[in-house]
């Protein structure tokens, strides 16, 4: 394949790159694909018209604005933190080892990701609430309680956004060569030596990415956090919270902490560019 | 314990002594192997022998399902890799590309207790016996082939290994690069004291960096010995064309060996018994008429089934009486107009054969 493309003439080669695209599209498909742009465009466009941009500055300074930002960016980075902690691993355990069950686990990991928030602020509900599973003990045994705290909001990103880290770095794991673990543990170190001193640098560009992913889920959560957290500005009210319940008495807050929230999703995508952008 | 071409192999109490049972779904490795302090063995054999599965079940990569792993005494069988006293310079080198190339070095002797200082203090060491002080602190990707490979040979040494691996330690350099790295390596080779072990499918890099060729083939040892009695004396078709002789086996009587399937050839040995008879491709004579006045007693029709270049020289696969190689020049061929599918007779006197008991 590589041969006969590289003994091609420069001229064939060039156009191989471009290989399938064409500057002209059948009206079939240039019509739904220009509509389902749009789509796309227009409430983020709506949102930047309706923008009390005068009044910005004054909105984007208020208290609470700032409590709810600063929750926000806690909690989110918290969240990053906790699933990295026992993200890394757990994509280590699916990506370098067998163990019966190993698919059906693969499947529990994932299943936060299509799974309603709703549903897995309820499920936290029943394991971590106060008269919860594993929460009766930690509130008869140790006095914590965990729902409608800081903490909980920690929980309910953290189990929804862990699954985008713990995929995208098993992803990484295994496109890695498992050798270099190999050729590390024939010089002496131990497996988790290897681990830490080999795969890790190795994957890190996928770790990152993982992070940042989870970390751009976990600020936008509003389901579960509801859910098992409530609502309560400056101590579980996150800006999702606040956006959604800005929208009920003062519009023009809501679309300034929108505002706010896209720009963060904005700086998101620039930041994971070279990984999604460039997929041609 | 086996007795192959004169090779003794006992239990020894310095050096190795294996024997490998590796269990595959379709592959069975069965290998014994012994060397002695200062020894340098090759395994030698065709892709999907067996030896690269040998030499990850030496380091503890794969485990073994049989058998056993003395090294200087020592049962290795049940050690982990990371205990063994064994380096292993891979075959792509697998240089830790995050890591400068004195921090690869450094790597081994870190696990084992060094602290970081130290570890640096002895890579560089190494790096410099390597003549790569000026590269310490590059990274892999920056090195060329020969570079990484002495880089690679510098870490495997650098944890002061009893057994030292290498796969196919040349064969990710280019032509050139490799006559240079062959000879050094060499050097290295000859100054480490205790066993090392190579992996290749070159006769040429087995015959110049060991003392003693292993011939694997379908998981099996099919010979042993010094490179030059292994060059002289194939006893498989893998190796004569590895070492570029037409090699057959028959039975001999005297001044004839009888081939199992085909004529006779004329030697000069006397024999009897089962034998094989060996002459490399320059022996043979072609001529396209049947010659008169040779006095070749050894005279076969053949037809071409294929040329090649060889080197200066064309080689030509001969199919008909007795399948045979041989070489001749390009002038040659061209006016005995060689072609495949045309009918040539082939010769070789008795003097340049050389027969040997099967």
């Amino acid at each position: 394949m590589t041969d006969t493309l590289e003994s091609r003439p420069r001229r064939d080669r060039h156009r191989d790159r471009h290989r399938g695209r064409t500057r002209t599209a059948p009206i079939p498909l240039l019509v739904p694909a220009l509509v389902g742009l749009a789509f796309l465009l227009l409430p983020l466009i709506a949102l930047l018209v309706r923008a009390p941009w005068r009044s910005l500055p004054e909105q984007l300074t208020s208290a609470e604005v700032w409590e709810a930002l600063r929750l926000s960016l806690l909690c989110a980075t918290a969240a990053t933190v906790l699933s990295l902690v026992v993200g890394v691993p757990l994509a280590w355990l699916l990506a370098r080892t067998w163990f019966p069950g190993r698919g059906f686990v693969r499947a529990l990991v994932t299943l936060p990701l299509v799974l309603p928030p709703v549903v897995g602020g309820v499920a936290l509900l029943l394991a971590f609430g106060r008269n919860g599973v594993i929460g009766q003990w930690l509130d008869s045994w140790f006095g914590i309680t965990l729902p409608f705290t800081t903490t909980g909001v920690v929980l309910a990103e953290t189990f929804v956004a862990m699954p985008f880290l713990v995929i995208s770095v098993e992803g990484t794991l295994r496109a890695a060569d498992p050798r270099y673990e190999e050729a590390a543990t024939t010089l002496g170190a131990s497996r988790f030596t290897a681990f830490r001193r080999v795969t890790l640098p190795l994957i890190a560009p996928g770790i990152a990415a993982g992070a940042v992913l989870a970390w751009a889920r976990a600020l936008g959560e509003f389901g579960a956090t509801i859910t098992f957290a409530g609502n309560f500005p400056g101590r579980t009210q996150t800006m999702p919270l606040a956006v959604y319940l800005a929208l009920q008495n003062d519009p023009a807050a809501a679309i300034a902490l929108s505002l706010v929230l896209l720009a963060v999703s904005i700086a998101v995508l620039a930041a994971l560019r070279d990984r999604w952008m460039t997929a041609s | 314990m086996t007795d192959l071409d004169g090779i003794t192999t006992s239990v020894l109490t310095e050096g190795l002594d294996a024997h490998l049972v590796v269990d595959r779904a379709t592959f069975r490795l069965d290998l014994a192997l012994t060397a002695a302090p200062g020894e340098v063995v090759a395994l030698l054999g065709p892709n999907g022998a067996g030896k690269t599965t040998a030499l990850r079940a030496l380091a503890g990569l794969t485990p073994l399902t049989s058998g056993h792993l003395r090294l200087d005494g020592t049962r290795l069988d049940a050690m982990p890799p990371e205990s063994r006293p064994v380096g292993v310079v891979f075959q792509d080198y697998l240089l830790f590309p995050h890591l400068t190339a004195l921090d690869n070095v450094a790597f081994g002797p870190r696990c084992r207790g060094a602290n970081k200082a130290e570890a640096r203090v002895q890579a560089a060491v190494w790096l410099d016996r390597m003549g790569l002080a000026d590269h310490a602190g590059a990274k892999p990707r920056r090195l060329s082939g020969g570079q990484a490979q002495r880089v690679a040979v510098a870490r495997a040494l650098a944890t002061g290994p009893r057994l030292l691996l290498l796969d196919e330690p040349l064969a990710a350099l280019d032509a050139r690069t490799r006559l240079e790295v062959r000879a050094q390596l060499r050097r290295h080779l000859s100054e480490f004291e205790a066993v090392a072990v190579l992996v290749t499918h070159d006769p040429l890099d087995a015959m110049v960096l060991a003392d003693r060729l292993v011939v694997v083939e379908h998981g099996h040892v099919v010979q042993e010995g010094t490179p030059s009695h292994i060059a002289r004396h194939p006893r498989t078709d893998y190796i004569a064309r590895l070492v570029g002789l037409n090699l057959y086996r028959g039975r001999a009587e005297g001044h004839t060996v009888r081939l199992d399937a085909g004529p006779a050839i004329t030697t000069t040995e006397e024999l009897s018994g089962p034998a094989f008879v060996a002459f490399p491709p320059g022996a043979v004579t072609l001529y396209r008429d049947r010659p008169t006045g040779s006095s070749a007693r050894n005279l076969w029709r053949c037809e071409v089934a294929g040329l090649e270049t060889h080197g200066d020289q064309i080689r030509a696969d001969l199919t008909g009486e007795l399948p045979l190689t041989a070489d001749l020049t390009t002038v040659a061929a061209a006016e005995l107009d060689l072609h495949p599918g045309a009918p040539v007779w082939a010769t070789v006197k008795a003097t340049q054969t050389h027969a040997y008991p099967a």
